[in-house]
Formats: structure tokens, sequence, C-alpha cells
């Protein structure tokens, strides 16, 4: 089922929580909703859902705009983040609630029932009551009734926020199999990016109320349109340059700007993953020392110290480690391998810049 | 380490840091369970004493007397319509309060406490003042052949007074808890507005409910003040359990049956503190897990 969301506003008691969201949710799509807590994505999940009303907009549902129909009538399950489990009735009970209002007959019920209970691996725990089930048990039980009545779109408030590291990895694989089985369309809310990233279709990204970016996972982390979107879904080393002779500098680091003039300052930013480093100090343009090495798990981060006291972070594989060498406290040397352009006036970023075979005229190592 | 043995670690200290003396600690408990043998122990079990000084036949002449009997069932009446009354007033006071946003809410909390912080003789005298015979409403209830004070009525809306708080109290603080989750969840389940009132917030609010409608009802039954101004005090018509006892008492004629009669509101205190402890216990298990 599509949703799209038009020229959408929110404030709650002046305070502006969405201002001018627009973006569309496609049939069947697993769509996250990302950003920092606070940024407006579970109002936007309740304005869907018509826990909320907008003050401004529309939303439309199949083409059919849904303001003033109240959440009984949207034909949606929410999720909520601490599940909202109804505490006095049992786990089957819970499930059947939906079912019960909408006058199914019982043998019916308990058909739909025992198939949900099947689905969500719930089985023996059908007498229980919520405070009797952990967490992942609960947050089954709590998508279990959200799903019971068939509802067109399923919408889940930080699904895996209250389950801990080891059960929400699980919960992810076992969303992505969920929707895959029952091509729900399915939004759900999270500020965990490498938890969009894995998950979902497409990511809208929220910021202070305002959607900075719509995309597959690879798009914003590759094509981030903005800073913002760059340094939330992925680690950023971020330097401030100043133009001097056609030549962009912050510390040692120079890079090539021709047709800039002299005083202009400039942002660039580049991914640990475009820095090259090399034990060979003759290798790569700029000597460092690297200070520290981050197990990652398979990746490393690599924390280089420039001899100006400028860190930069790079990341390689633990088998590229170990094939070069690498071990902290060796002195080493780097470069950037490309970066972006954030114009420090719009905060736009600029297209990608290779610095391969640029900078020419410019000394190895000079003045160190 | 190279310690000397003659410098080994010192002894372990009788009690720690955060212990006080055993001496403090045996000192509190007494002066508490004195207390409690004094001023409620004592008089409860006096109670009883006096109440079978004249012998079980006393005590059930007392109880059969047909005043006594009066007595207990206007008791009865007067706390069954005010404390029902209280129940509807109580959770739509907490729902209100405890469920949504809006202007005054500080203002009705404050109005709900106001029976808890006004004598009940004064409560008693506001509904004189308002609704007797030279009082705001007085002659226009006269006009209409109503009467209030001085009647059953009147000792009904006294009682609801002093007794409002306990219902809406007891709720208030359990509906902001658990805020609007669950309701917001029956909602987008397909339920009305009522259905989720009723399948949703009123279970999950029972037993506190239960437990501030016994303390009403405690309240309702045992109340003296208010009920003594807005009574007319004829035995047999308008006095309750506690006028009747006080009655029995200025009386000279029967020294056992005040307390024959009070020893009723004693049972009723009993077995509301039982019933008390066992809702505590009974929501304690429900919140644990196994």
């Amino acid at each position: 089922m599509s949703i799209e969301l038009k020229n959408i506003s929110k404030r709650f008691g002046g305070v502006s929580a969405l201002e001018d969201i627009n973006f569309t949710v496609n049939d069947g799509e697993l769509l996250a909703l990302l950003g920092p807590s606070g940024g407006g994505k579970t109002t936007v999940l309740r304005l869907i859902a018509g826990l909320e009303m907008p003050d401004e907009g529309g939303i439309f549902i199949r083409g059919v705009q849904v303001s003033g129909v109240p959440p009984q009538k949207r034909n949606i399950g929410f999720v909520f983040q601490n599940y909202a489990l109804f505490k006095t009735m049992t786990v089957f009970k819970n499930i059947a609630f939906g079912l019960k209002i909408k006058k199914w007959d019982k043998a019916r019920i308990q058909a739909r029932v025992a198939e949900l209970i099947a689905l969500l691996e719930l089985k023996g725990l059908e007498d229980r009551y919520p405070h009797q089930l952990s967490g992942g048990q609960k947050q089954r039980v709590a998508i279990a009734r959200a799903l019971a009545g068939n509802p067109d779109v399923l919408l889940l408030d930080e699904p895996f926020a209250a389950v801990d590291a080891q059960i929400r990895q699980e919960l992810r694989q076992w969303l992505v199999r969920l929707h895959q089985d029952l091509k729900l369309t399915t939004i759900f809310v999270t500020h965990d990016q490498e938890e969009a990233m894995e998950v979902a279709d497409r990511i809208v990204i929220f910021s202070k109320g305002r959607l900075e970016q719509v995309g597959t996972p690879q798009e914003v982390y590759e094509q981030p349109l903005n800073e913002f979107v760059a340094k939330f879904v992925g680690v950023l080393n971020i330097l401030e340059l100043e133009v001097q002779e056609g030549v962009a500098r912050y510390q040692e680091l120079e890079f090539p700007a021709h047709g800039l003039g002299n005083g202009q300052k400039l942002r660039i930013g580049f991914r640990p993953y475009a820095v090259d480093v090399s034990p060979n100090p003759a290798a790569c343009r700029y000597p460092a020392l690297l200070r520290r090495t981050y197990f990652l798990g398979v990746m490393l981060r690599l924390e280089l110290v420039l001899p100006s006291g400028l860190v930069i972070r790079s990341r390689m594989s633990k088998e590229e480690y170990s094939r070069l060498g690498l071990d902290d406290g060796l002195q080493v040397s780097m470069q950037i391998r490309h970066y972006r352009i954030l114009s420090t006036d719009s905060g736009q970023l600029g297209s990608e810049v290779s610095t391969n075979h640029e900078l020419p005229g410019l000394n190895l190592g000079e003045g160190i | 380490m190279n310690l000397p043995h003659s410098t080994s670690l010192p002894e372990r200290p009788a009690r720690t840091s955060t212990q006080e003396h055993p001496a403090v600690k045996w000192l509190l408990i007494g002066i508490a369970g004195i207390f409690a043998a004094v001023f409620l122990l004592l008089p409860l079990i006096n109670i009883f004493v006096q109440a079978f000084s004249s012998g079980l036949a006393g005590y059930w002449g007392t109880m059969k007397d047909p005043d006594t009997v009066a007595a207990i069932r206007l008791t009865l009446l007067v706390a069954g319509v005010s404390v029902p009354l209280n129940v509807v007033f109580g959770v739509a006071a907490a729902w209100a309060i405890g469920k949504f946003e809006f202007r005054g809410k500080a203002v009705l909390l404050t109005f709900i406490d106001l029976p808890f912080a006004v004598s009940p003789v004064v409560a008693g005298l506001m509904f004189v003042l308002v609704f007797g015979a030279t009082g705001w409403l007085g002659p226009w209830l006269d006009a209409h052949g109503l009467a209030i004070i001085f009647t059953v009525p009147g000792m009904m809306l006294a009682t609801m007074f002093v007794t409002f708080p306990f219902v809406a109290r007891e709720l208030i603080p359990i509906m902001q808890d658990q805020g609007r989750e669950q309701e917001e969840a029956a909602l987008t389940l397909g339920a009305s507005g009522w259905q989720t009132f009723w399948h949703v917030s009123l279970p999950s609010v029972q037993w506190g409910l239960f437990y501030g409608v016994i303390l009403c009802n405690a309240r309702a039954m045992g109340e003296f003040g208010a009920v003594s101004v807005v009574s007319s005090r004829i035995a047999g018509k308008t006095d309750t359990l506690p006028l009747c006892v006080k009655k029995l008492f200025d009386g000279i004629n029967h020294p056992a049956a005040p307390f024959a009669v009070a020893s009723l509101l004693a049972l009723l205190a009993l077995l509301t503190l039982g019933i008390k402890t066992y809702l505590e216990w009974k929501s304690r298990v429900e919140e644990e897990p196994l």
C-alpha cells in the first residue's frame, strides 16, 4: 500500500516538530525513518497511524487523503516502543483483542491467533501475562497483535531499542525475513544508522523536524546530500581548509583549489575507508604516527596522528592490516584517496574529488 | 607483600560503618511498638472488652435494638450511595488528570485535595450555609419542596464531600504512571473510546480502584463530623452508626451499648485493613515476573 506525505507540518505547543515533510512510501517496501532523538521521526509514524493530526499538509493512503480518518479506521498495525501490551491480558488475549473488537467468530480468532503464535515463535506462551515475558518475547507479542487483523501497513517505533545487543542482531534478521515472507509495507523508526542500513530498502533521514534525505542505504552513504547526513550515516573526517595561491590547506594537508581566491574557506569531508595507509614512509604523501588501532570486528579503525597533531581516522580489514605488518606506535605514511567538498555557506556537499593525480608542484612532506 | 605477623589485618569490626549500633535499632523499634500498643492496640481491645462487659445477651440486645438496626441500615444506605458516586467522579477525575493535558489541571488537583484539608465539621457547615433554610439555595429548595439539610440526602452529600479524594487520589498516580500507550494501542487495533476504557484502562487500574473503594467505604461509614452537622440526629431516622455510638455514649442507661455498636465499626476497620493488605500483596504479585 503506497503512502504519501505532502507538505506535512506539525507543532506541539508552538514548538515546531515537523516542517514541510514530503516523501512517499512504496507498496511492499521496508522503510526506515532515521535520525537523532527529537528529530521528529516518531511523530511521522504517529501521524501516519492517526494518533496525531498534522497542522498542515496531507497524508494520502492509496491516493486518498486520510485526515479526519481515526486510527481505528486506517487499518494499520502499530508496534509501540515499549510494546504497550495490555498488562491484564494473556498473550493469547492480547493478540486476539483487535479480532474480538472486529467481531470475528471464535473459531476464526482461534485459528488466526494460532497462526501468529506459530509465525512469531511464541508457542507455549499463550497463557502468560506480559510481565512474565522477556523483552524479545514481549516484542514478538506486540508484532503478532499488530499483524493479527491483516493491516495494510506495519508501523514500528524503535523496535530494537529496548532489547540487548545480541537479541537486537537476531531481531533485525528476523524482521527482514518476516518482511520478505509477508511483503507488507513496513515503516520503522530508529536512531541507529547501522540498523537502518542493514534492514531497510530505503531510508528517510530526519533532523530537527526536517527531512534531510531519502534514498537507499547505499545512496545516503555514498552520495549524502549534506554534511548532517554524511556525518550521521557513518564516520566522517572533516577538515576546514583555507585557500592560499590555488591550494587549500589545513595544517600540513594540501588540496588543489584552482580558481578559488586567497583567504576563501572550504570544508571537506572524507570517510575513513578513503584514507590509504602504508608502512613504507615513501609510499604515501604524508608521514604519520599510527597511534592506536581499534578493533571493530572484521574491520579495524586506525587513529593516525600527523606531525602537526592533526588526527585522521582510517579503516581497513584485519587481513590488510596484518599483510602490511602494521602495529600501534609505528611510523607510517598516509594519503587521502578521495573526499567531498562541503561548501562553507550552503552546507551542500559537492561532487566527489579524487586526489590520485592531483596537486602538481607540491613537494611531499615539505616543511616537516 | 611482606607484612609482619604482629601487624596482620585488623580484627573485623562488629559492624560496618553504615550500620547503627544495635541499641539504636532496638530503641526505635521499642518506641514504635509501645506507641502502637498504647494508642492503637489497647483502645481496640478495650472496645471489644467493654462491648461484651454485660455479656453476650447484652451485646445482642444492643444489636437488636431498632435504633441500632436503623443506624446500620442508614449507614449502609449512605455509604451505598456515596461510594459508587465517588467511584464515578474519582475515575473521571483521575482519567482526565492522568491521561490528558489541559489548563487548570493543577487547580483541579488542589480541589480534589480540599476535603483532606478542611475539617469535616466545617465541611458540614458549608453545606448548611449553601442548602440550609437561610443558605444561598435554601429558599429556592424550600419553594420546590426539597429538603437537603437535616435529611438523608444531605448526609450523603456531606459524606461524598469528605470521602471524595480517596478514589481519585489512589488512581491518579497509577494512571499517570501508565501513560496513554495501552489506550493508543487499543485505538490502532480498532477499539472505540468506550471499548478502550472498559477493556483496557479500567482493568489495568483495578487493584488501585478496589483499594480506593475500600478506603473510601471505611471513611464513609465511619464519618462523624460532617454528617453530625447536617443530620437532624433523630434516633432510628437520621442516625448513622458513628452518631448512634455518640448518642449511646452520652446516655447513662447502658454503659456497654456504645461499645457494642462501636465494635461494628472496629470490625469494619479490621476487615478494611485485611482487604487492603491482600490487595497490596495481589498487585505486587501481578507486577513481578515469574
